[in-house]
């Protein structure tokens, strides 16, 4: 009995703590506090502290939004993909490899000249050890995946924008961002793709 | 002459690391407790002394004066009970942004001229840089408590959390894009999830710390500089209230912890 009244008076006090502070949303303080602190430096202008309609709907939902709205914005994305005119997927995977371990690019400090930036994140290739963990790893990709055309079209499709196959993915849209060029992203996926890649032995 | 010997000793155990095939974390932390023993943060803890009592700027006035927050000249644990809110500026101030205030207001140093370069290069180390590791070292040893008392330090621990998982930018970054998950890497770098007590320590333990890269002093203040820079955002502004609200964030986290003092990094 007394250990009952004891737990109800802990959650009435719990209650009443979380009236006292209720939650609110930081966001607009936390922008309009960046937006007077920040100032443009080299290639990195302000803009780059607007949310487009993705980054939005993932901060908002803590990167977990209904699904009907990652739906909505996964097509969105999904539609504005820019597929090769020439229908070929795959480029050079020895470039492909050479993008892969290039990390530059997209900062204030860069001039130009963007790499991948994709072993700072995934395991790809057998030789290089030193590769991180934040997504996961694509070492045999295609052999485990297949080698057919909708396996090359999602590998190439999700270098250019993740956020059309997973709304809140951690990783950069680097075709939709512009920071790699589509020979750039068909050499990437060569690596991940052909036969003969290194990836795939 | 102690100096050449420090730094001597320091670039032959470098060079032997370096040499190593594959260095993990655990290698280098058992090089960086060696070191430690012998810390170039240590020159610039005494500069930063020196420079706290000189007579200094327009206003030829010692640091004597300033309150880091335990009232005015008291140094020892201040360090580690900030970023926390100051009456007189009306906003939250971490340990730098704070001496920079007092150069400012006692000395009478301008904000444009602190702020053209504040941070070090191999042949320069700011002076707020050289303080700052004075003043933290003044608190080696003690618990980190950044207080949460005055609603504008609890507001700002909030929009220091909200500005962590801002995503925005080329490449979509957050902070939490890189440090709000476990047991992840870029690279070979470890990377501790600041969204948990027993790792967000990391965040604060060695800082001020004595950078190998380059073999340069550095702050917080850097650091969260650099980390916007590779997060594809424009700069911070130096000592500006986005960076004592991300310190806030990242040290109240880490509250309860004991802190070590200034350290050496990679």
């Amino acid at each position: 009995m007394r250990l009952a009244s004891a737990a109800l008076m802990a959650i009435a006090a719990a209650l009443l703590a979380s009236c006292a502070t209720p939650q609110r949303d930081y966001r607009p303080d936390a922008v309009a506090m960046m937006m007077r602190d920040f100032h443009a430096m080299g290639i990195a202008g302000m803009d780059r502290l607007n949310e487009d309609s993705v980054q939005a709907a993932c901060n908002q939902h803590q990167d977990n939004p209904p699904q009907g709205v990652a739906d909505k914005l996964q097509k969105e994305q999904s539609a504005a993909i820019k597929w090769p005119a020439d229908g070929r997927l795959l480029g050079d995977w020895k470039s492909g490899e050479r993008i892969a371990q290039d990390g530059r690019g997209m900062t204030w400090s860069d001039k130009g000249g963007v790499g991948g930036s994709c072993y700072n994140c995934h395991q790809i290739g057998p030789r290089e050890s030193s590769f991180g963990t934040v997504g996961p790893s694509l070492y045999q990709f295609a052999k485990l995946r297949g080698y057919g055309a909708d396996i090359q079209r999602y590998a190439y499709g999700k270098i250019y924008n993740a956020k059309a196959y997973n709304l809140c993915s951690q990783m950069p849209r680097m075709g939709h961002a512009g920071a790699l060029t589509e020979q750039q992203m068909k050499d990437l996926t060569a690596l991940l793709m052909d036969p003969a890649s290194p990836v795939n032995q | 002459m102690k100096r050449a010997l420090v730094l001597g000793s320091l670039a032959v155990a470098w060079a032997a690391a370096a040499q190593t095939p594959d260095p993990t974390a655990a290698e280098f932390d058992k090089f960086r407790e060696i070191m430690e023993q012998d810390n170039p943060a240590e020159l610039f803890e005494v500069k930063g002394e020196e420079l706290w009592r000189a007579r200094r700027g327009p206003k030829n006035a010692a640091l004597e004066q300033c309150d880091l927050g335990l009232g005015p000249g008291v140094v020892k644990g201040a360090y580690a009970q900030m970023p926390r809110y100051f009456a007189d500026a009306d906003r939250v101030m971490d340990a730098e942004a704070r001496i920079v205030h007092c150069m400012m207001t006692l000395q009478g140093f301008t904000y444009a001229e602190l702020a053209k370069q504040p941070f070090s290069s191999p042949t320069r180390t700011p002076e707020p840089v050289s303080l700052v590791t004075y003043v933290a070292a003044q608190s080696r040893g003690m618990k980190i408590s950044a207080p949460q008392d005055h609603p504008k330090e609890r507001a700002t621990y909030e929009t220091g959390n909200a500005i962590f998982h801002y995503r925005a930018g080329a490449f979509d970054f957050s902070c939490a894009s890189c440090h709000g998950a476990d047991d992840k890497r870029i690279r070979t770098q470890p990377l501790p999830n600041f969204t948990k007590p027993e790792q967000a320590i990391r965040a604060v333990q060695g800082w001020p710390g004595y950078r190998m890269t380059g073999g340069v002093m550095h702050s917080l203040q850097w650091r969260m500089n650099d980390c916007f820079r590779q997060q594809r955002f424009p700069e911070p502004g130096y000592a500006s209230e986005t960076v004592s609200a991300l310190l806030t964030y990242l040290t109240v986290n880490a509250n309860g912890q004991v802190y070590r003092g200034p350290g050496i990094k990679r």
